[in-house]
């Protein structure tokens, strides 16, 4: 226990000292205020137009629910972001390591690499978070502002949605960074991984054969899209939680063998 | 305190080091002498516990390194050659990080750190960014690192690479006054350093241990003299006592016979080359010879590489 918190400890201030993380951070909440003004300007527009139309026809308008529309909108934009984002911050958790030798302190220290994966990963976590709850101040002006407000459970699925695949993606994250020691050929790689993981399901036909269904399955967007409308399902939880264990466990199996390479 | 047995690391088809074996007995200063890429780093890893060796075993401070890793890293400090440091934190910072990792007690850490630093020449420097340090204060450091937990066993890598002539007799003094009280291995690549820090030597050259002694024999087995290798048919019981009445052979050692052929190692001193005299005493004595050859790599050509690089070393950092 005391090791995994030396090393969350370890992690988050190597991450807040470099200016990645301020890069990282600033970029993340420039774009998602901007898209949260972009998209509540839409949702606005739209009801307008409808007003006026059902006005002119002088018919009622059938129901729209705008404050879901907004939430829908930036939990879809946000999930994009943290995309481009996320392999910014995990490329140089293994592989920096590694480039600067630090990983033969670590190697030969009695550390358990369960202890130093679970480490490193609660750090990313806690950076994840750190992104995520500030923006927790647009939906706060969403709840207050708009009539009716919008349920506010379903703002807490969106974050718990964005919440569970930001961590799959830096689970795949660290798991690439295992496997280099150059922070840039992660960062490519682990946005590669991303971009096929999010468009792979336009690869499955239309048929529903096996195939096309696990495709479809393994899209990491799919699964994020109930979240977004305030859907809680336990299938897309436990997706998200075993891409989780399959990125951290396969970064343990990378350690090992890389071990026997030198 | 260190056992090493028939140790043999390969990468793919590559061997970097064959059939290791050596002890250090506690309190012992070992040095690891050998030319860049002859295996030093290898054999120092897997003791350290970095990575497992293919074949064989060591044991370090009583437990075997790959059944109870942990508890062997408890019990070793390891510098690599490139010290591991976290160049954004500072002294203090970094000490107390490996201090938690290494598994210092809480209420020792702080004496701990006083200690190693002032031993190691940094007191004065604890707040100061690892990035900001000079090489030779980074070195140190790197010591401190390896020093923090009171390891019984130390582990070296070029633990004097890098730094200036001051820096490199006060690096050397600091490993001797170790001594004792920790276990040490150091490797080097320079010659002179192992005379003077370590108290028995081993020459390794292409993953191969070439000779074990210390620092003194050596020194004398180099000043001339060959090791010729003999392959003999027949009862050569008396044939010792023949070889010696030629002057200038100082050593003559019965190998284990093999297809009813005895293998015979001669060491001679001096320049002079006696091997017509040795031919001629094994067929006089009715002897059947079937090979003579002096050793493949003698220790001359390994010193004078060794020393060789020395000097373009030393020419680097003028």
């Amino acid at each position: 226990m005391r090791n995994y918190l030396a090393i969350v400890t370890k992690e988050l201030r190597t991450l807040f000292v470099s200016p990645i993380a301020y890069v990282v951070l600033a970029v993340f909440f420039a774009i998602t205020g901007y898209f949260f003004y972009i998209i509540l300007g839409n949702v606005i527009e739209f009801v307008m137009q409808r007003a006026f139309q059902s006005q002119q026809f002088g018919a009622a308008p059938p129901p729209f629910d705008a404050p879901a529309a907004v939430i829908r909108g930036f939990f879809g934009i946000l999930s994009t972001i943290l995309l481009f984002l996320i392999p910014m911050i995990t490329m140089g958790i293994f592989a920096e390591e590694k480039k600067r030798g630090t990983i033969e302190l670590l190697f030969t220290s009695p550390l358990t690499h369960l202890q130093l994966i679970l480490g490193k990963f609660t750090a990313l976590i806690l950076f994840l978070l750190v992104m995520l709850v500030p923006t927790i101040v647009n939906s706060i002006l969403l709840y207050l502002l708009s009539e009716p407000a919008p349920r506010l459970v379903t703002m807490l699925v969106g974050y718990l949605g964005a919440f569970l695949l930001g961590g799959a993606l830096l689970a795949v994250g660290v798991f690439i960074s295992s496997l280099t020691e150059n922070q840039i050929v992660a960062a490519v790689l682990t946005f590669g991984t991303f971009l096929i993981l999010w468009v792979i399901d336009a690869t499955a036909g239309t048929g529903s054969t096996i195939t096309n269904e696990t495709i479809r399955y393994l899209s990491i967007l799919n699964h994020y899209e109930d979240f977004t409308k305030g859907v809680l399902d336990s299938q897309h939880v436990i997706f998200y939680l075993s891409f989780i264990f399959l990125g951290l466990f396969l970064t343990s199996v990378s350690l090992d063998s890389g071990k026997w390479r030198g | 305190m260190i056992q090493a047995e028939h140790l043999t690391k390969r990468y793919g088809f590559t061997t970097a080091i064959q059939d290791v074996s050596f002890e250090v007995r506690k309190g012992e200063i070992l040095g690891f002498l050998g030319p860049n890429g002859a295996g030093k780093t290898t054999t120092m890893r897997i003791l350290a516990g970095f990575f497992p060796a293919t074949e064989g075993r060591a044991i370090v401070a009583g437990f075997d390194v790959f059944e109870k890793p942990l508890e062997v890293k408890k019990r070793v400090g390891y510098m690599p050659e490139h010290p591991p440091l976290y160049e954004e934190m500072s002294v203090d910072a970094y000490l107390r990080f490996v201090a938690t990792i290494k598994g210092v007690d809480r209420d020792k850490i702080d004496s701990r750190l006083g200690d190693v630093k002032a031993r190691c020449g940094l007191a004065e420097e604890g707040s100061r960014l690892i990035k900001h340090l000079s090489k030779g204060y980074k070195q140190r450091v790197g010591l401190a690192q390896a020093l923090i937990h009171e390891p019984e066993v130390l582990i070296l890598d070029e633990p004097t690479i890098g730094l200036d002539p001051k820096q490199i007799i006060e690096v050397r003094e600091l490993i001797r006054g170790l001594a004792g009280d920790h276990t040490v291995i150091l490797s080097t690549h320079i010659l002179p350093e192992v005379s003077m820090t370590c108290e028995r030597v081993i020459i390794i050259n292409n993953g191969k241990i070439v000779v074990m002694d210390t620092p003194e024999n050596l020194t004398s087995q180099l000043s001339g003299g060959e090791r010729i290798e003999l392959d003999i048919v027949g009862p050569v019981e008396n044939l010792p006592a023949l070889l010696r009445e030629i002057p200038q052979v100082k050593n003559v050692s019965l190998g284990e016979p093999q297809n009813a052929r005895q293998p015979v190692l001669v060491e001679t001193e001096g320049s002079a080359d006696v091997r017509h005299l040795i031919a001629r005493k094994v067929i006089e004595s009715g002897l059947d010879l079937y090979r003579l050859s002096t050793q493949t790599m003698t220790l001359e050509e390994i010193f004078v590489k060794l020393t060789t690089e020395e000097e373009t070393q030393e020419e680097e950092t003028e």
